[in-house]
């Protein structure tokens, strides 16, 4: 999918996505010539066709997760079929102590516990890659709309 | 006059990634992959003819025969290799280089989708829209056969078994994500309408220029174990499926044990090795190991 702007017949560059939460989604575009933007918004039916590629628009900023589709689109996934799920790897090799402010725990218990254990290792690599020592509920919604966490 | 605008191909690239995330799930795929000897499939087009129990015991026999065996349930609606090779409720070690499947009946090692599904009687749901799900439940679907084959960390095989779920259209969609499969194993049953499906999947496979495949009937005829007598259970019928130049690798005799053995997640060539079925699923084991040049430890 290209985007061109008919005005300046450029290809329309990637500039940011955003995630409300709804199943839908919004990708920014920009023309590099004239600066116009235009947001494409997807329904929730594009956006899972869009999942169901295993690919996120705009790019990955950390790599794909084993299982990372079923994980996080299958409904009705065993709570404890995953060993690992609630120590990943990333954060039991890391000393650095990450917290999670109630707020951010309460939101996590939310998510389905079949994919938490994916998703709490996701939030932790990206927050300790800048260096956040404290997860919150805004910081959250930063990180998924920066890793296109589409449900989670 | 309509203005000219520049097609998808004549413009130059947007910055979009797709392509290259595209590709890389496809060379992790293909690397995968690489670590198997051999990948064979399991197929039929239709349903009740028996693939999973073949495959479930081809897998028990050939483990217990020194090759390292995988097993995969393609069947994402309909999944029950788990349960026929007794992994029902195990638990997955998820680590960096993918799922550790765990280790079956005879030392397969075996990944369903009913290993992941909270309820054994739960159809199969993705997270989305309740209504219209069609329009994107099948890439879903694609998406999820392609990581529980890419994502799986299957260690070194000699053998993959693939075991297809019914209809034409998933023995194409399978053969997409492994376009070159070592051999291919056309499960049928003498009945005519078996035939007739089994058929059209033949000519389909036979487009994708496997390099072997070989015809298997199951379920031909019941033995009495008090007097021997042997009864057809189904009237040969509907086209032949050799004169399309299929060879029969391999005719297996019903056996009320094996469903019920399977079931139980005790493979029926491990419980009854003397019978003839299992006799039988051991002689397509030898003809499978021929084929592929597999040596065993003659177990």
């Amino acid at each position: 999918m290209k985007f061109l702007c008919l005005s300046c017949d450029q290809v329309m560059a990637f500039e940011e996505r955003q995630i409300p939460g709804d199943g839908t989604l919004a990708v920014v575009f920009r023309c590099p010539g004239c600066g116009r933007e235009m947001a494409m918004l997807t329904n929730p039916y594009e956006t899972n066709l869009v999942s169901g590629l295993g690919v996120k628009i705009g790019g990955r900023t950390v790599p794909e997760q084993p299982m990372e589709l079923l994980r996080s689109t299958l409904d009705g996934g065993r709570p404890d079929v995953f060993a690992e799920a609630e120590h990943g790897e990333a954060e039991r090799g890391n000393a650095r102590t990450l917290a999670w402010s109630p707020t951010a725990l309460e939101r996590l218990d939310r998510v389905p516990s079949f994919v938490r254990g994916m998703v709490k290792r996701i939030y932790a690599d990206w927050a300790r890659e800048r260096g956040i020592a404290e997860l919150t509920p805004e910081i959250m919604d930063q990180a998924r709309t920066d890793l296109g966490l589409e449900g989670m | 006059m309509s203005r000219r605008i520049r097609s998808y191909h004549e413009v130059g690239p947007a910055g979009e990634t797709i392509p290259e995330q595209v590709a890389a799930q496809r060379e992790r795929l293909a690397q995968r992959l690489a670590a198997v000897g051999s990948i064979v499939v399991i197929a039929s087009g239709k349903g009740g003819v028996g693939k999973s129990a073949l495959t479930a015991n081809l897998a028990a026999v050939l483990s217990a025969r020194g090759l390292r065996i995988g097993a995969l349930d393609s069947d994402l609606n309909g999944p029950s290799l788990a349960r026929m090779l007794g992994v029902v409720g195990a638990r997955l070690a998820a680590g960096s280089d993918g799922i550790v499947p765990p280790t079956g009946a005879g030392g397969a090692r075996v990944v369903s989708m009913e290993l992941f599904q909270n309820a054994p009687d739960a159809p199969l749901r993705w997270r989305g829209p309740e209504t219209d799900s069609w329009v994107w439940s099948n890439v879903l679907e694609t998406g999820t056969l392609r990581e529980l084959l890419s994502d799986v960390a299957w260690g070194k095989l000699d053998v993959l078994l693939v075991d297809v779920a019914p209809g034409t259209d998933r023995i194409a969609r399978l053969l997409e994500l492994v376009p070159d499969p070592a051999a291919l194993l056309l499960v049928s049953t003498p009945s005519e309408m078996a035939r007739r499906v089994v058929a059209r999947s033949l000519r389909l496979v036979r487009e994708a220029r496997l390099r072997r495949i070989g015809l298997v009937e199951n379920m031909i005829a019941w033995s009495c174990p008090a007097c021997g007598a042997r009864t057809e259970l189904y009237e040969r019928a509907g086209p032949s499926l050799e004169a399309d130049g299929v060879e029969r690798w391999c005719e297996i005799p019903f056996d009320p044990r094996l469903a019920r053995s399977t079931d139980e997640g005790n493979p029926f060539v491990l419980a009854y090795p003397e019978a003839p079925a299992a006799r039988a699923v051991g002689a397509l084991a030898e003809r499978l190991c021929a084929e592929l040049s597999l040596s065993t430890d003659g177990a």
